[in-house]
């Protein structure tokens, strides 16, 4: 796994998957009963700490350390993992609350420094960090308490078995007796450590905090201004810097206007770097050092530079376009599922259908641009970055400096967004870089055009579709060849079918194949990775073969599941039927599927598996002649087991549904001669409030390990959009935008 | 140059008069509520007021704000601290996702309420229009606002 992060010269592909493996991995080394150790504070106090790495610090340790710390002063929760805004800084420490039984307005959470050591991996992707976290937490909490039952038994001379906690006390109910938290944490720190095997968890109805709505430990300071964000931070004496790289990947730098750059106002430095040969570590390009943010961007615009494009990227989209659609009909070059006979089925169907989808490429559009603060000095470099993959960031930047991984300091930011862009740590190196070469600590800041240029982009793809409906109008057979792009040889990132992909294992005869064609531009992991596009095509076609069969489409969805059962026997991570139609029953009826719609309105309805998260949703659309669609309401259904914080959950499923829609709406990247051809949000026109619908969440309270909810809501939305659409006009949408078929959202 | 900023003057040297209000605020000033999200009047991340009207402030000469008030999120909460209506209704209705246009969008929501007292969801939605959230909190926004202006009907506050 961490091969695959580490070797120089690694594309993105499948960090996704090594994302979502890495958490896992390296938890399963380490047995639950053997990561949490207690460790004695100086002055006092009760500490956990992960340690599956290394031991913990020991007594004299003066900075917290582990997931919770008690002392006379109060309850410290620390939240490990980095907050994109999908809430875990909030919700990580409500785990460990619950189990402890502190009263939520009693702690105080506090991000924890980036330690693989003490906290294990610390990521945000892959909708892992409640799901992966969650006995970790859990544990961390429920030892933590039964110590302080253990000495709250001392100190009253009663057996354990008689106390009882709540609200950050130990309760005596025979007596009265209460203790709090506070008062026992020295007494606490010296009892001996439970055996976390042993240790007793709540169940999902003695939950007092868990499910509740709580509001973010952030949200004061947010609305205050305070500098929560990497690009916020500063350090004495600190520059500015801006980077300059070839528009089209990989170009070097020949020349540039230097003495006309350096003889500009408040310009200290300007320098070009070379690059060491890895695309998501530095690419070559020329630094600009001044005294201001505003100094380095001026000189930014004065700045010429004459790049060799000898070996950079030509990338063409309309070129892909055309390829594709010269291959779609030919056999994929790679089989990745072969079930059944899928040509037999085919030619036995009572009816056969065929269709071609496309989407294109898209930009991520995390608000917060590209920054990162660093200081060198002595051979070491410090960092503050807004990174999704901190640790990883710490061996992207040890590599690009030559360092030692020790000789890199990471400090976590708060991000102004993420959706997959900040596991990627470019950003992180050239700052690097250029401190190496100031004498003093750079904020490096990248334009929205620098972050539109060079981001890791959501791959376009093409999709040759063929199905075929028996005699009773179920679908029998069903064929895929999916066109998508390759870094010489290597499938781009979210460009080529994982194992299991959904509807693998729900259609008898089912054939997913693959051709690549040449791609150089880097892309990456975008909000539920390939489940983000594919989702669109495969349940808009299921809708296709539906509506051929003449049959109500919530009726086929249900008998494609079939019996209630998990997909891939122990993989906790599997689809399981049940638990799919239950969210597809419950989204319908919340929505009144089958009533009775008025011309040019339409419900539609799809549902899609990922990120171990089941959801379906249900769009009422109406639209009018000039093809504009108005979203009246998106009805969403989840089943991600328990939750844990519900004003969270909420958020994530109303954001994935307004991104989803923002998304398939009008954002497009395209690409020629190795450029993309958007630069700002002038031609890439996010979703306003004013076309915002009504979404309605709902969850199915199922007691199945919780699952994260940052990604899956937001697959099943333009399936559902483009169903409603067909109900409402007959119209088959099949490219993505949809303004490419000449529809808005509006 | 001299620049009023949350009621305060501030004296600004060596200030290029071109140079966007939202730099000079940032790295002058070190008041980094207003943020940068694109850097031409797209976004409106770096939302501020000047002279009660909501400006972007990247795209906005610093020269043009100095005969000028300046409002900015930091200013926003009563002398002892207190929250505004309006940034409470933000924390009580949870709105934050990531965050990051979120002092934009409370800036242009003050706007509103200042001059619209009891706007209608489509006073809401032309107001709120030019600021644009990439994490989808608009709903929340939009509940926060007729929330806040409810307080700020019952509490008498302008
Ligand atoms: S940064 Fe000013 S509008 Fe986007
Ligand atoms: S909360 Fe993230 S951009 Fe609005």
């Amino acid at each position: 796994m961490k091969r695959a992060f580490d070797t120089a010269g690694d594309l993105a592909v499948d960090v996704e998957a090594a994302v979502d493996g890495m958490e896992i991995a390296s938890i399963a080394k380490i047995g639950r009963r053997d990561f949490l150790k207690l460790t004695g504070l100086v002055g006092g106090g009760l500490m956990l700490s992960f340690t599956g790495l290394r031991a913990a610090a020991t007594g004299g340790a003066l900075h917290p350390n582990g997931f919770l710390r008690i002392d006379s002063e109060g309850i410290t929760l620390y939240a490990k993992n980095p907050e994109i805004g999908q809430g875990v800084k909030t919700s990580l420490p409500m785990i460990v609350a619950e189990e402890l039984d502190a009263a939520w307005e009693d702690v105080a959470v506090v991000q924890s420094p980036i330690d693989a050591a003490t906290y294990g991996p610390q990521v945000a992707g892959g909708s892992n960090s409640v799901r992966v976290n969650w006995d970790l937490l859990r544990t961390a909490g429920a030892t933590a308490r039964a110590m302080l039952v253990g000495a709250a038994a001392v100190r009253l001379g009663v057996p354990p078995a008689e106390l009882a906690t709540r609200d950050s006390h130990v309760l005596h109910e025979r007596t009265g007796a209460r203790l709090a938290y506070t008062e026992l944490a020295d007494a606490a720190a010296a009892m001996p450590v439970p055996d976390a095997g042993t240790l007793p968890l709540k169940s999902p109805d003695q939950f007092r905090l868990l499910g509740r709505r709580i509001t973010g430990v952030d949200n004061e300071a947010l609305v205050r201004g305070e500098p929560l964000f990497g690009i916020d931070q500063s350090l004495p004496g600190m520059k500015y810097a801006v980077y300059q790289k070839c528009p089209a990947q990989g170009g070097r730098v020949r020349s540039f206007n230097e003495s006309e750059i350096k003889a500009l106002p408040g310009v200290q430095d300007v320098f070009s770097l070379e690059g060491n040969g890895n695309p998501l570590e530095l690419m070559p390009g020329v630094a600009i050092v001044a005294d201001s943010t505003w100094a380095a961007l001026a000189a930014k615009r004065q700045l010429r530079v004459d790049w060799d494009e000898s070996t950079a990227a030509r990338d063409s989209w309309s070129d892909a376009v055309a390829q594709a659609g010269r291959l779609r009909h030919e056999a994929g070059a790679n089989r990745v599922v072969d079930a059944g006979d899928v040509d037999a089925a085919l030619a036995a169907g009572a009816q056969r259908l065929e269709s071609y989808y496309t989407y294109h490429f898209a930009s991520h559009a995390q608000l917060e641009p590209q920054n990162c603060v660093a200081r060198f000095a002595n051979g070491a470099v410090e960092l503050w970055a807004p990174t999704q993959t901190p640790h990883r960031g710490i061996g992207n930047v040890a590599s690009t400096l030559g360092l030692a991984p020790e000789r890199v300091t990471v400090h976590q930011t708060r991000c102004g967004g993420g959706f997959g862009r900040r596991l990627y740590n470019d950003f992180m190196c050239e700052a690097a870089a250029i401190a190496a070469r100031v004498d003093a600590p750079v904020k490096l800041q990248w334009t929205r055009e620098d972050d539109m240029s060079h981001d890791l982009f959501r791959a376009g793809g093409f999709h040759q579709l063929e199905g075929s409906l028996d005699g009773e109008g179920r679908v029998s057979g069903l064929r895929d060849h999916f066109i998508t792009f390759a870094d010489q040889g290597r499938p781009v990132s979210g460009g080529s079918f994982r194992p299991g992909v959904f509807p693998t294992g729900l259609i008898d005869n089912l054939r997913l194949e693959e051709t690549a064609l040449d791609w150089r531009t880097r892309c990456g992991a975008w909000r539920a990775p390939f489940s983000n596009v594919f989702g669109f095509v495969i349940e808009s076609f299921i809708h296709e073969l539906a509506t051929a069969a003449g049959r109500d489409h919530l009726e086929v969805m249900l008998e494609i599941f079939g019996e209630p059962r998990w997909l891939g026997t122990g993989n906790p991570r599997a689809l399981h039927t049940g638990r799919a139609a239950g969210v597809v029953r419950l989204a319908a009826e919340k929505a009144g599927w089958g009533r009775p719609m008025p011309p040019g309105r339409g419900l539609g309805l799809a549902f899609y598996f990922s990120h171990a998260g089941h959801v379906a949703e249900v769009a009422d659309v109406s639209v009018d002649a000039e093809k504009r669609i108005k979203v009246h309401r998106v009805t969403v259904a989840a089943d991600v087991g328990p939750i844990v914080n519900l004003s969270g959950a909420e958020n994530q499923l109303e954001g994935s549904v307004i991104d989803g829609l923002s998304t398939m709406a009008g954002l497009s990247v395209t690409f020629e001669n190795g450029r993309v051809e958007q630069s700002n949000f002038d031609a890439y026109p996010m979703l306003r409030m004013p076309d915002a619908p009504q979404v309605d969440v709902h969850f199915v309270a199922s007691d199945f390990p919780p699952s994260g909810l940052g990604e899956p809501g937001l697959p099943p939305l333009a399936p559902a959009v483009c169903n409603a659409v067909f109900a409402a006009t007959g119209h088959r949408i099949r490219t993505l935008p949809i303004s490419e078929e000449g529809f808005s959202i509006g | 140059m001299r620049l009023n900023v949350n009621g305060k003057e501030h004296e600004l040297e060596g200030v290029d008069p071109n140079a966007p209000l939202l730099w000079v605020l940032r790295d002058g000033l070190g008041l980094v509520g207003a943020k940068f999200g694109c850097g031409i009047s797209q976004c409106g991340a770096c939302t501020v007021l000047v002279d009660g009207q909501p400006v972007r402030s990247c795209s906005y000469p610093v020269a043009a704000a100095v005969e000028a008030e300046v409002s900015t999120v930091e200013g926003l909460a009563g002398p002892d601290g207190e929250l505004s209506a309006v940034q409470q209704a933000w924390v009580d209705l949870d709105v934050a996702q990531c965050g990051y246009c979120q002092a934009g969008q409370i800036m242009a929501a003050e706007a509103l309420l200042r001059e619209n007292p009891s706007p209608s969801d489509a006073d809401i939605d032309r107001a709120m229009a030019p600021n644009l959230c990439r994490c989808g909190t608009y709903l929340r926004i939009r509940e926060a606002i007729r929330t806040a202006a409810e307080k700020r009907t019952e509490g008498g506050q302008s």
